[in-house]
């Protein structure tokens, strides 16, 4: 298992796929809005998508968890 | 004449130092992928080690042939350079009085010949046994790193990392201009896993505290992550072409090359939505000579990139914001990463190209806890400081300080360069609209506010267009994106001649 984590502060803008949905590794995940840029958060491993943690609009701060990925 | 006994005894001495340690460390090494010091030298030279110095060093002593180090002179790519290399085969390389004693004389000799010096790392720091022969005195392993730092920018300093590099030791790769790690062997620390379970209670094993993945990607003490022994000596002979062989000379030319071939033109790399991301590195293909990017610090603050490379046979160093890490924002590590990187470009007359996308130095309350702009003023006194030919090209936007550490008009660069379609300001429209009409906006009924605030920024945008600034002198050309590779190779060359001194005093008091 792993877990997505931000990789800096911000809003999450776009949630990119769906729990259940296959991911591959260095896919985009999650697109963040920060410094008024889309930052998009990729997969580090490849694998189902358990759980989708934070929901469009949320702030985030850096580190924290995004999507879990098993 | 020599008699027979003196003959075959030192028949026996030269046997010894070729070969090194116990058979059961050689066996040892090969286990761990490592390479036998002597033939570490055989790859990275071209035709092996032309000189050697202090071979007999405590010869005497039975076990400790060359007394664990091995100085001398080799040629990489026909040059001369300087080398020292631990021999983990005795005392895991461990320092000596010798050792230390060589590892100074070879710096001196480096020093004299205005050559390169290569530190080939693997030893387990201080014999505790000789620590006051080779410890605190004036040609201790002291005077190791003071002539380090007093070689530092007059001869290119490279750092190869195959093993341990432990306690005081560590600090021959930190004085080091690049350092180079085999990952799963190289390690850097302070005091040892077991010492810290001891002093500090903490049980940790020694990849997680320092191994070179962490250097390489969250220390920023190693710079480049090999995964073989092979691979960084091959590393460490590309890099070495970039340079000259001391600060007195320029970089050689080498024969012009092309871009890689691609079927993307740089119009279609840069997204047309502002705020999108896109992979600076497609665009650093095409404008570089083809497989001339050698980079620094790849795993470490991957929002900026810095590498050196070629554009049409010239060494140059490349700096240049990653929109698709982090936004291409400038952090703490980030400064810090492209401050030593132009230090180390400007010290041997690697002329640098800034390549701007840069929305600005991170702001929030984690960052200013981290003094992001103490080390944002590193960037930006390194960047001012340097006088070789600089090259400011506005990729897409900057804003903010960041136009200034990207080597912004007001610093001096030999000429600011915008592509058409790039912004400048202190801040973006959605920012600009935002901070100067919020009550406006607050007080406009809800179905009003979408078109007010687009209307402003279209004018924020008119007001900060390139050729709105083109026309004021503030930037000095606007190029079409798929212009910049000529326009690079014509700056280049008309810029060749330029000698700066940056200003006269004792010398500047660094941001830390």
């Amino acid at each position: 298992m792993t877990i997505v984590k931000a990789s800096m502060a911000g809003t999450v803008w776009k949630i990119l796929v769906n729990e259940g949905e296959e991911v591959a590794a260095g896919q985009d995940v999650v697109i963040l809005e920060s410094m008024k840029m889309e930052i998009p958060i990729a997969a580090e491993e490849g694998g189902t998508v358990k759980r989708v943690i934070v929901a469009e609009g949320d702030f985030i701060n850096v580190d924290d968890n995004l999507v879990e990925i098993e | 004449m020599a008699d027979i006994s003196t003959e075959s005894k030192h028949q026996e001495y030269k046997e010894m130092i070729s070969k090194g340690g116990h058979e059961k460390y050689h066996t040892k090494n090969k286990e761990q992928g490592k390479l036998f010091v002597r033939d570490r030298l055989k790859l990275l030279f071209d035709e092996g080690l032309q000189v050697e110095d202090g071979a007999f060093a405590n010869i005497l002593a039975g076990d400790l042939p060359a007394d664990g180090v091995v100085t001398g002179i080799g040629k990489i790519h026909g040059r001369t350079v300087c080398v020292m290399a631990n021999d983990s085969t005795i005392k895991a390389g461990s320092w000596g009085a010798r050792t230390v004693e060589k590892i100074i004389r070879i710096q001196e000799t480096a020093e004299k010949l205005g050559v390169p010096l290569l530190y080939l790392v693997d030893s387990a720091g201080a014999r505790i046994t000789d620590q006051i022969e080779m410890f605190p005195g004036r040609r201790g392993a002291g005077r190791i790193f003071y002539n380090q730092v007093k070689l530092s920018g007059r001869i290119p300093q490279i750092c190869l990392l195959f093993g341990p590099s432990a306690a005081g030791g560590a600090y021959i790769p930190a004085f080091c201009d690049v350092v180079v790690m085999v990952e799963g062997n190289a390690s850097m620390y302070l005091g040892s896993p077991r010492m810290a379970e001891m002093v500090i209670g903490e049980k940790v094993d020694l990849e997680t505290m320092g191994g070179a993945k962490m250097h390489c990607s969250v220390s920023g003490c190693g710079d480049v992550l090999a995964r073989t022994e092979e691979e960084a000596i091959t590393y460490a002979r590309q890099y070495i072409s970039y340079f000259p062989d001391n600060f007195k000379n320029k970089p050689k030319m080498e024969a012009p090359k092309l871009p890689a071939p691609s079927e993307k033109s740089i119009e279609d790399i840069i997204p047309s939505n502002q705020n999108a991301a896109f992979n600076m590195y497609d665009l650093i293909d095409r404008i570089i000579d083809e497989d001339s990017f050698s980079e620094v610090k790849r795993l470490f603050a991957a929002e900026i990139i810095t590498g050196f490379a070629r554009i049409n046979g010239q060494s140059v160093g490349i700096i240049a914001n990653q929109p698709r890490v982090k936004g291409g924002v400038l952090f703490h590590d980030s400064a810090d990463k492209a401050a030593k990187f132009i230090s180390l470009c400007d010290a041997f007359h690697i002329p640098l190209i800034f390549l701007a996308d840069v929305p600005g130095f991170m702001i929030g309350t984690q960052v200013e806890r981290l003094g992001i702009i103490r080390h944002g003023a590193k960037m930006i006194f390194a960047m001012s400081e340097a006088t070789v030919p600089k090259i400011s090209v506005i990729v897409r936007k900057a804003y903010g300080a960041g136009l200034y550490a990207m080597a912004g008009p007001a610093f001096e660069p030999d000429v600011c360069i915008a592509l058409t379609g790039a912004q400048i300001a202190v801040m973006g429209p959605e920012a600009a609209v935002n901070a100067v009409y919020a009550n406006k906006i607050a007080a406009l009924p809800k179905e009003e506010q979408a078109t007010f605030i687009e209307e402003r920024r279209n004018e924020y945008r008119k007001e900060i267009d390139v050729h709105r600034l083109a026309s004021e002198l503030i930037i000095d050309d606007v190029i079409e994106p798929n212009e910049l590779r000529a326009a690079l190779e014509n700056r280049l060359d008309a810029y060749k001649s330029k000698e700066l001194i940056f200003t006269e005093r004792k010398h500047g008091v660094r941001p830390v």
